[in-house]
C-alpha cells in the first residue's frame, strides 16, 4: 500500500482569462486529516472539486488511489467514486427522500444486499454519526443544519469509503455543534481508518483536527506541512489568519 | 476482491465457517445465501475463522453480528471466534458496541385509505383557509395602496407590464389567429351544407368576442405569466430574499405582489382586444378562401350583425381573469417551502388552479349575462 492516498502534481486551472491555480503540488498521506486553507477566492473549493472529478483542470496531474484522473476511463471513474465520500457545504441531501432513503441509496444502487441487511447498515451509520434512529424517517427540510451535516456525513460513509472529502464541514454550525462535529470527525477517522481532506475556515476546527495543512495563496502553495511550523514562512494571509486566535 | 473466498466445513455437528481475503458489502450476499442453505438444527458447535481475513467493513461486521445472533436464537452455545488481525477485531467490536446502544429504526405506519382521504380533505381545507387569509391581506394592502398615491410603484408596474404582457403579445396573437382559423374552417364545412355561408360572420363574431378570445388569452397568460410569478416568488422565498425584504421594511405585498396584479389587470383587456383582432382575421382568411366571402362583404356584414355589447363583455372579463391568474400565481409562490421539489409542485398547481378558476369565473359571467339579457 502506498503511503500517499492523493498526489497532486503541478495543477493549473484557468477560468477564461483568470488563472486560479498555477502549479500546485501536494500530497495527502494515508490516515491523515489534511486541510486546504487560504484566503477566500484562492481556489480551495475548486481544487477539492477537481479532486472529486466535478471539475476539469487545465494542466498537471492528480492521482488518487494510484488512479490518474486525467483521461480516466468511465468504469475506473465509477469504482473510484465508490471509494470516497464527499460532504458538501450545505449537505446536499436529496430533499425528496427521507434521511434513511438518502443513506441507503448508494447501498441499493451499488450492492446486492437484502433490504434487512441495508436497514441494519443504515441504522449503524445513522447512530455512528450521532443521529438517533427516530430521525431516520424525517425529511431534510424537517431537520436543523447540524443534523443535515451529520446525515450527509452518514450518506457519504454509506459504502465504507477510505477517503472522505469535506467542504467547510463546520460552516453554518453554532460553536458547540461545530466542536461536536470536529470530535465526530476525529472519532470516525480513528474508528473507520479514514483519510480526510477538508476545506475549512474555522480556526478552532483547524487546530483541533488537522494533521497537515496546505495554504494556497496567490495561485500557489505557500506552505505545506504541520501547523507547528506555520510561521516559518513569511505570508500575509498566514500572519493575519493564524494570529487572530492568539 | 478476487482473492476472497468462503469455506463451509460441516462435520460431527461442528460447523466451521472460514472467511478469506475480504468480507465487505460487495460479497457478503453470496456468503449469506450459502449459510441460509444450512440446517442449523443439527449444529452444536460453531467456529468462525477469520484468521485469513484481511479486511472487514462495517457491513461485513453487521453481517457477522447478525450471524451470531442467529446462532444464539438457534440455541447454539459454543461459538468460537478465531481472529488475530487487530484491524478486523476493532471494526467488529466497534460495530457490535454501537449496535447494542442504538435503537431499531421503526418504519412509519402506512395510512389506511379512509385516513388518507380525511387527511387530504383537511389539507385542502387548510389551503382554502390560507388562500382566504392571503386575499384578506391583499385587499387590506390594496386599499392602503390606493389611498396613498405616493406608495404606488409605477416603475415596478411598468416593468411587470413589459414582462408579463408586452412580451406575450406574440404568442397570444399567434394562438388566437390559429384558433380563429380552425373555428372558421370547421364551421365553414357545416354551413356550406345549408348554403348559409354568410352566417359565418355572425358565428365567429359572437363566439370569439364573448368567449373564445378572453379564454384563450387567459389560458396563455396563466401558462406563461402565472407560472413565472410562482417560480420567481418561490425562488425568492427559498433564498430568503422575501425575509430580507421584510426585515428591511419593504413590504413584499407592495413591492412584489400588487405591481404584478395591477400590471396584469391593466394589460389583460388589451391582450384580449389583440386576440379579438387576430382571431377575426384568421376567420376572415378562411371565409375568403373556403366560402368565397370577400373581405369587404365580411366587414359590412360584421358591422350589421355584431353589436358592440359582445365586444365589451369580452373585454370586461379581462381584469377579473387577470386578477385570478395573478393572485393564484403569487399565492402559490408564497406557499413554496424550503426544498427544491416544492417549486415544481407549486408551479404546476398554480397553472392548473388558475385555468380552473378562470373557467369557473367565465361560467358565472355567462349565467349573469344571460339572466341580465345581455
Amino acid at each position: 500500500m502506498m503511503s500517499n492516498i492523493i498526489e497532486v502534481k503541478n495543477i493549473k486551472t484557468v477560468f477564461g482569462d483568470r488563472i486560479i491555480h498555477d502549479g500546485i503540488n501536494l500530497s495527502v498521506p494515508k490516515g491523515s486529516i489534511y486541510g486546504l486553507l487560504g484566503p477566500s477566492g484562492c481556489g480551495k473549493t475548486t481544487l477539492l472539486r477537481e479532486m472529486v472529478m466535478l471539475q476539469k483542470f487545465s494542466g498537471g496531474d492528480i492521482t488518487i488511489f494510484s488512479h490518474k484522473l486525467n483521461n480516466i476511463r468511465y468504469k475506473e471513474a465509477i469504482s473510484l467514486r465508490m471509494k470516497w465520500g464527499v460532504l458538501f457545504q450545505s449537505g446536499a441531501l436529496f430533499s425528496s427522500l427521507t434521511l434513511k432513503e438518502n443513506i441507503e441509496l448508494p447501498l441499493i444502487e451499488y450492492s446486492d444486499l437484502s433490504q434487512e441487511m441495508i436497514d441494519d447498515i443504515v441504522e449503524f451509520k445513522i447512530n455512528i454519526v450521532g443521529l438517533r434512529s427516530d430521525d431516520a424517517n424525517l425529511y431534510p427540510s424537517q431537520i436543523s443544519g447540524g443534523m443535515k451535516k451529520k446525515a450527509a456525513l452518514a450518506r457519504s460513509l454509506a459504502l465504507d469509503p477510505k477517503l472522505l472529502f469535506l467542504d467547510e464541514p463546520t460552516s453554518g454550525l453554532d460553536p458547540i455543534s461545530a466542536r461536536d462535529f470536529d470530535a465526530l470527525i476525529l472519532k470516525l477517522r480513528d474508528l473507520l481508518d479514514l483519510t480526510i481532506v477538508m476545506v475549512s475556515h474555522d480556526l478552532q476546527s483547524i487546530h483541533d483536527t488537522l494533521d497537515k495543512v496546505a495554504i494556497i495563496d496567490n495561485k500557489k502553495i505557500v506552505y505545506e506541512g504541520n501547523l507547528k511550523n506555520i510561521f516559518s514562512v513569511e505570508n500575509e494571509f498566514i500572519k493575519t489568519f493564524f494570529q487572530m486566535g492568539k | 476482491m478476487s482473492n476472497s473466498s468462503f469455506d463451509i466445513i460441516f462435520a460431527n455437528n461442528k460447523l466451521s465457517l472460514k472467511f478469506k481475503g475480504e468480507l465487505s458489502l460487495y460479497n457478503l450476499t453470496k456468503y449469506k445465501k450459502k449459510i441460509d442453505l444450512l440446517d442449523l438444527n443439527e449444529v452444536d458447535n460453531v467456529v468462525l475463522d477469520f484468521s485469513e481475513l484481511n479486511f472487514l467493513d462495517s457491513a461485513g461486521s453487521i453481517f457477522i453480528d447478525n450471524l451470531q445472533r442467529e446462532f444464539s436464537l438457534n440455541s447454539i452455545v459454543h461459538v468460537e471466534t478465531i481472529c488475530d488481525n487487530i484491524e478486523v477485531l476493532d471494526m467488529f467490536n466497534l460495530v457490535k458496541e454501537q449496535r447494542l446502544k442504538s435503537k431499531k429504526i421503526v418504519k412509519p405506519k402506512k395510512r389506511k385509505f379512509l385516513e388518507r382521504i380525511g387527511e387530504k380533505t383537511y389539507e385542502n381545507y387548510l389551503v382554502f383557509l390560507s388562500f382566504l387569509a392571503f386575499m384578506g391581506e391583499l385587499f387590506a394592502n390594496k386599499i392602503y395602496y390606493l389611498i396613498s398615491y405616493k406608495s404606488i410603484r409605477f416603475k415596478e408596474i411598468a416593468f411587470e407590464i413589459n414582462e408579463s404582457a408586452v412580451k406575450a403579445i406574440g404568442i397570444v396573437s399567434l394562438t388566437s389567429f390559429l384558433i380563429g382559423l380552425v373555428i372558421a374552417y370547421q364551421s365553414a364545412f357545416q354551413l356550406k351544407i345549408y348554403g348559409a355561408n354568410i352566417f359565418i360572420v355572425d358565428m365567429l363574431g359572437i363566439s370569439i368576442f364573448r368567449e373564445l378570445s378572453p379564454l384563450i388569452t387567459a389560458i396563455v397568460i396563466a401558462g406563461r405569466s402565472g407560472s413565472a410569478f410562482t417560480a420567481q416568488i418561490g425562488a425568492m422565498k427559498i433564498t430568503q430574499e422575501l425575509d430580507a425584504m421584510q426585515t428591511m421594511g419593504f413590504d413584499p405585498y407592495r413591492f412584489l405582489v400588487l405591481p404584478k396584479i395591477i400590471a396584469l389587470m391593466i394589460t389583460m383587456p388589451i391582450l384580449i382586444f389583440i386576440s379579438d383582432l387576430m382571431a377575426i382575421v384568421g376567420g376572415m382568411v378562411v371565409a375568403n378562401i373556403d366560402l368565397g366571402i370577400t373581405i369587404e362583404l365580411f366587414i359590412n356584414r360584421f358591422n350589421e350583425v355584431i353589436a358592440i355589447k359582445h365586444f365589451i363583455i369580452g373585454i370586461i372579463k379581462g381584469p377579473f381573469f387577470a386578477f385570478l391568474i395573478a393572485t393564484i400565481g403569487i399565492y402559490r409562490g408564497l406557499q413554496v417551502k424550503d426544498d427544491t421539489q416544492s417549486i415544481g409542485f407549486n408551479t404546476t398547481k398554480s397553472v392548473v388552479e388558475s385555468i380552473f378558476a378562470v373557467i369557473v369565473c367565465d361560467a358565472i359571467f355567462s349565467i349573469i349575462f344571460t339572466n341580465l339579457g345581455i
